[in-house]
């Protein structure tokens, strides 16, 4: 077993750790930490597979935006909206289907897996960082269209939200 | 060296841990939660897939996808505050009628 090996499955215990504390802790403030711990986890695994671009989006983004209006609306709307509803016996049966899920998905996923191959070691990951200006390029020479359609799309959710939370004044 | 299969079946286990907290919780932000979950879970497979083929398309997606979830979880959260305002829950339980 490989040094890289007991260190992906080490964050992978970690993620999967994390995801079902979100699930289950009563509070909606803990089930936010510990999702952003699970976001921190998986940009680790984005640095892993050489992508640290991905890796830096992933904090700022969902980890620090994302996550911060999460909390921010959980303390807006108080304590009487975070009820602890959570029962165990609700997942029982729940989980044995998801259970059988992923273990189905796992038989097909190692069974008929085409691109039988192996990801970057940590070591080549390195090197793609000088790869940084070569993402930059694609995204910006042949991916220009739809990097144009996502800002409009965050400004069309932006005005969409002001005009969702606005009072409403009716103008005689 | 980490073979895929082990990236996509941590894919697989996540996006599966977002579709019970979607299906069990009745709390509209966790459900919520749980949906961020399950894009990250998407996320990561095309990431792990972005480096086995060595192309950046895989991760120019994510990019995007990761802007449009940021768009998303700002409407979805107005829409939350709305539905807390006049119903003074947010338990989709309590979401079954059309008029608030």
């Amino acid at each position: 077993m490989t040094l890289n090996l007991i260190f992906f499955l080490v964050l992978a215990l970690v993620a999967i750790a994390t995801g079902m504390g979100m699930l289950m802790s009563r509070n909606a403030v803990y089930s936010a930490l510990f999702l952003v711990l699970n976001f921190m986890t998986v940009a680790i695994f984005y640095i892993l597979l050489g992508a640290p671009f991905i890796a830096m989006s992933q904090v700022t983004v969902y980890a620090g935006a994302i996550m911060v209006l999460f909390l921010f609306v959980i303390m807006l709307l108080g304590a009487e909206a975070i009820t602890g509803e959570f029962k165990f016996r609700t997942l029982l049966f729940p989980g044995a289907l998801a259970v059988v899920l992923v273990v189905e998905a796992a038989y097909l996923l190692i069974t008929r897996a085409r691109p039988a191959g192996d990801v970057l070691s940590p070591d080549a990951a390195a090197n793609t960082l000088a790869n940084l200006q070569q993402l930059g390029m694609t995204l910006f020479q042949q991916y220009l269209l739809p990097f144009e359609v996502t800002s409009i799309l965050l400004l069309v959710a932006m005005v969409g939200v002001i005009v969702l939370v606005q009072k409403e004044t009716r103008v005689h | 060296m980490v073979p895929i299969s082990y990236y996509v079946i941590l894919s697989a286990i996540l996006f599966t841990i977002g579709a019970l907290g979607v299906l069990i919780r009745r709390n509209a932000l966790i459900i919520f939660m749980s949906v961020e979950l399950m894009l990250n879970a998407a996320n990561l497979a095309m990431v792990a897939f972005s480096s086995v083929l060595k192309s950046f398309e895989g991760q120019i997606f994510v990019f995007f996808v990761i802007a449009v979830a940021a768009a998303e979880v700002a409407v979805g959260l107005a829409l939350i505050v709305e539905i807390f305002k006049s119903k003074r829950s947010i338990d989709v339980d309590q979401m079954n009628s059309m008029k608030g």
